[in-house]
């Protein structure tokens, strides 16, 4: 108010000039990031009004979608397969993350850190589709015949590991998804590292510490940050669309029987769905579907973002110091 | 055999034809001194003279910064530390060093800060941690005002706490030498006064070298001090002498405030 | 002492043994993938890849619709989405500092992480369901995924310039929009052409928001309101046919995107390489 109450001011004295008009402007444009983001919300909760009034959070916590004869939708298993998913592409795949951060920061001369952190970024530059086709023609093959039978001869006594492989799966999407959030894991991790003062490393080494005690003292001074990247990590991993499609074998059920079987997960369901549903009530479903991974994914975003942000600040105010 | 004896007695250090780069800046050069144990050794000298590199070559923490190169031969207790097959992590844990700023670890509490040094050596016996935590900061002078609070972090403190803080982690690990790198050089005209009381008392069990820009400090702490200008030592002599008979024309200039 | 310290060195040989290795298990799917891209690819590679359109069963054909397609689409989404990111990525940099801009830097950050079917199906409940699957409605999609990409790197190109240039124009009395438009933008000129190529780097390779704003097209362009074909879609689909000539085509299709991906990448560690 008091912003508008200011340019009319000027404008009535004629002092409106350029460099207000170009505020005007560049303010404009920036609040138009706002609208939109809203904008989104509005679109989506508009979009599965239909789903929302029919199943209320029944959709949440249910376990079934039959769009063919009962025409019933619910999201319980989706929400299961997203998250499974998820967790084991970050079991896989944080280890070697920060493994490679702390290379780039701690470990490899400042020459071949630069080739390796444009090889890294080269992996986060493949499109999601590609890697669903080496999933499907390379990956799973591979799998199938060599990786998991050899898992099952190890590990078959556990339930997790038994029954019968096809090579696409809960445990293969997981695997892609591992691929995909090494490259976010690790440059963020190693931004996270490198922010790390000095003295603080300098201080453990004159203690006598070795290069790896070194890098757990960097690792718990960089804490928050890290969690922050395994965060955004695990943004990427829920959200990813076209990979997990390809690979998972998009079967909706309650508990899959094996991590060699298929499942479904929220991205999957909608891309796979999306140009077949029929009638209002099933788009309108896969629409609430969307907004349910937007509003999951909104809260780790926003969760990553802040825990980042805390430790940078944490850096920043003791540097000072 | 007694030439040998005596080595060890007199001298914890003994520099030969040290030689120390950045890059291909050379920022010592055939630096050749003696530096005796149970006393304070002060380095002094205009900024950028090389006098914390020099600090830095004696526990071989110069080489952990990026193209940091260094040459010749630091004697420590007879044993040349940059000999091939001598560890430099070993060595570090034989000397506590005490940086420009201090550097408490902000995630670990007081006590934790004082014990890394000893956890990290595997000692796991929480009696023995106890009581050389507590020893140690009687040392420094710090238990009666944390003693209460030994969980907190150890960026709570003040600076000048903080840095005696660092002085009871080096001392924690029972090193035979402390280095200090400026170490009043951010902290209030108070606490400087304190730390500086401490150094003459360390010097009755160890060996302090300790760089300073700040004459009037190596004039009150030291023993002996070295002057070093351009990456060379010009000087190096008992404090008295130094500072009231210097016999180069460059050390007179510099201690009477000519340049520096 | 002397035991405990022969342990911890085997621990620190073990680490370092470890953190190489993890380099190697990240490298070892980025090489398998641009290696079977290229071999399965360069079987496809043909004239009448680059000429012909989408076949139908057991004829030959291309990709060049497809081509035409992705072109047509991203440039609209670069009409929409550039001067957005970039008019934001000027306000973040010129007016940071004010609450707002916090709002506007963080909602921006969380906008760059949201998954872009999510993105899609905001283009498909907005256009699509008004004026049908058309190109408006998957560049509308792409748009919303440059804009943060675009508005963050116009940022930091801009924070790069030294103040000593923006206050030597305003000392000269130019007034300040224009030292912002015509002198200060332009030198980050190389920063801000990385954040737009590094935008069109990502949405070439989108697929997921082009199934539900576009679906499925094997023709040419036929107007802005109408589907057209597109690259990586294409991959989707002839990957999961039964077709041997769309395989083929899918592998085909994923090396001609990866020399474009692999080209925008080299080109930009060559433009941000000159600034150190």
């Amino acid at each position: 108010m008091a912003l508008k109450k200011y340019y009319f001011h000027k404008i009535l004295n004629g002092e409106f000039k350029g460099d207000d008009m170009f505020k005007l402007v560049s303010n404009f444009f920036a609040l138009s990031i706002l609208l939109i983001t809203g904008l989104m919300v509005y679109e989506l909760v508009k979009g599965s009004w239909l789903s929302i009034q029919r199943f209320g959070p029944w959709f949440i916590v249910g376990t079934v979608w039959d769009p063919v004869f009962t025409q019933t939708f619910s999201t319980l298993p989706l929400i299961l397969g997203t998250l499974t998913t998820s967790l084991i592409a970050l079991a896989i795949g944080v280890p070697i993350s920060i493994g490679v951060g702390l290379l780039l920061s701690e470990y490899a001369p400042k020459r071949f850190a630069w080739l390796v952190s444009f090889l890294v970024e080269l992996l986060a530059a493949i499109p999601s589709v590609i890697y669903g086709l080496w999933g499907i023609f390379i990956l799973i093959p591979f799998l199938r015949h060599n990786a998991y039978p050899f898992i099952q001869s190890a590990l078959g006594f556990l339930p997790l590991f038994s029954g019968p492989i096809y090579g696409g799966g809960v445990l293969t999407a997981g695997i892609v998804l591992a691929i995909m959030i090494i490259p976010i894991v690790s440059s963020v991790s190693r931004d996270v590292f490198t922010a790390v003062p000095r003295s603080q490393r300098e201080a453990v080494i004159s203690l006598g510490a070795t290069k790896w005690e070194t890098c757990k003292i960097v690792m718990s001074y960089a804490r928050s940050g890290i969690i922050g990247a395994i965060i955004l990590g695990l943004g990427r991993a829920i959200g990813e669309t076209m990979a997990v499609t390809m690979v998972i074998g998009n079967k909706f059920k309650i508990l899959p029987s094996s991590l060699f079987d298929a499942w479904y997960t929220m991205a999957a369901i909608i891309a796979n769905e999306f140009t077949e549903a029929t009638y209002d009530l099933y788009v309108s479903a896969l629409i609430e579907v969307g907004l349910v991974l937007l509003m999951v994914s909104l809260i780790v975003n926003i969760l990553a973002r802040l825990l980042i942000w805390r430790m940078m600040k944490f850096v920043r105010g003791v540097v000072q110091e | 055999m007694v030439m040998q004896y005596e080595l060890k007695t007199m001298y914890k250090f003994e520099v030969e034809d040290l030689n120390a780069w950045f890059g291909s800046k050379q920022v010592l050069k055939n630096i050749r001194m003696k530096i005796r144990d149970r006393k304070v050794t002060a380095i002094i000298g205009p900024s950028g003279c090389g006098k914390t590199t020099l600090l830095r070559c004696l526990n071989r923490m110069h080489e952990t910064t990026p193209n940091a190169r260094v040459s010749g031969k630091v004697f420590f207790n007879g044993i040349n530390i940059y000999d091939e097959d001598v560890d430099p992590v070993q060595i570090r844990r034989k000397m506590g060093m005490i940086f420009q700023k201090p550097n408490p670890f902000p995630m670990m509490s007081i006590y934790d800060n004082v014990a890394i040094g000893l956890r990290l050596n595997g000692v796991k016996d929480r009696k023995k941690l106890d009581s050389i935590v507590e020893r140690c900061l009687r040392m420094v002078g710090l238990w009666e005002e944390v003693k209460d609070e030994l969980n907190a972090s150890g960026v709570s403190l003040s600076g000048g706490q903080q840095q005696r803080l660092c002085i009871a982690r080096a001392l924690a690990v029972e090193p035979e030498v402390i280095l200090m790198d400026e170490p009043t050089s951010a902290l209030d005209p108070i606490s400087a006064a304190k730390i500086e009381m401490l150094i003459r008392n360390l010097a009755k069990d160890y060996t302090v070298v300790i760089v300073t820009h700040n004459m009037q400090q190596a004039a009150r702490v030291s023993d002996y001090t070295a002057f070093l200008y351009l990456g060379e030592l010009v000087e190096y002599g008992p404090t008295k002498q130094i500072f009231e008979k210097p016999r180069n024309e460059l050390t007179e200039k510099y201690i009477t405030g000519s340049f520096g | 002492m002397r035991d405990s310290y022969s342990i911890r060195r085997i621990k620190d040989r073990l680490m370092l043994i470890l953190v190489w290795s993890s380099l190697i298990l990240a490298l070892i799917p980025l090489f398998s993938i641009l290696l079977e891209v290229f071999f399965n690819g360069v079987r496809a590679i043909s004239l009448e890849f680059f000429i012909l359109p989408t076949p139908t069963v057991g004829e030959t054909g291309g990709i060049a619709n497809a081509i035409q397609g992705t072109l047509v689409t991203l440039g609209l989404a670069s009409l929409m989405g550039v001067p957005i990111g970039l008019m934001t990525g000027v306000f973040l940099s010129e007016y940071g500092g004010s609450k707002l801009s916090y709002l506007v830097r963080f909602i921006n950050d969380v906008l760059t992480g949201l998954p872009s079917i999510v993105i899609g199906i905001f283009g498909y409940t907005l256009i699509v369901a008004s004026i049908g699957f058309s190109v408006v409605a998957a560049s509308f999609a792409l748009a919303i995924i440059m804009i943060p990409i675009v508005a963050r790197t116009t940022e930091e190109a801009l924070k790069l310039v030294p103040a000593s240039i923006r206050e030597a124009a305003l000392a000269l009395g130019i007034q300040r929009w224009k030292t912002t438009v015509f002198i200060v933008l332009s030198g980050a000129k190389k920063g801000i052409v990385t954040g737009v190529l590094l935008a069109l780097a990502r949405i070439a390779g989108e697929s997921a928001p082009i199934l539900v704003t576009m679906g499925y097209w094997r023709w040419w362009f036929s107007g802005f309101n109408k589907p057209v074909s597109n690259l990586a879609l294409n991959i989707y689909l002839f990957a999961i046919s039964p077709f041997e000539n769309w395989r083929v085509l899918a592998w085909g299709s994923a090396l001609f995107l990866m020399v474009l991906m692999l080209g925008i990448n080299i080109l930009i560690r060559v433009l941000t390489r000159e600034k150190y």
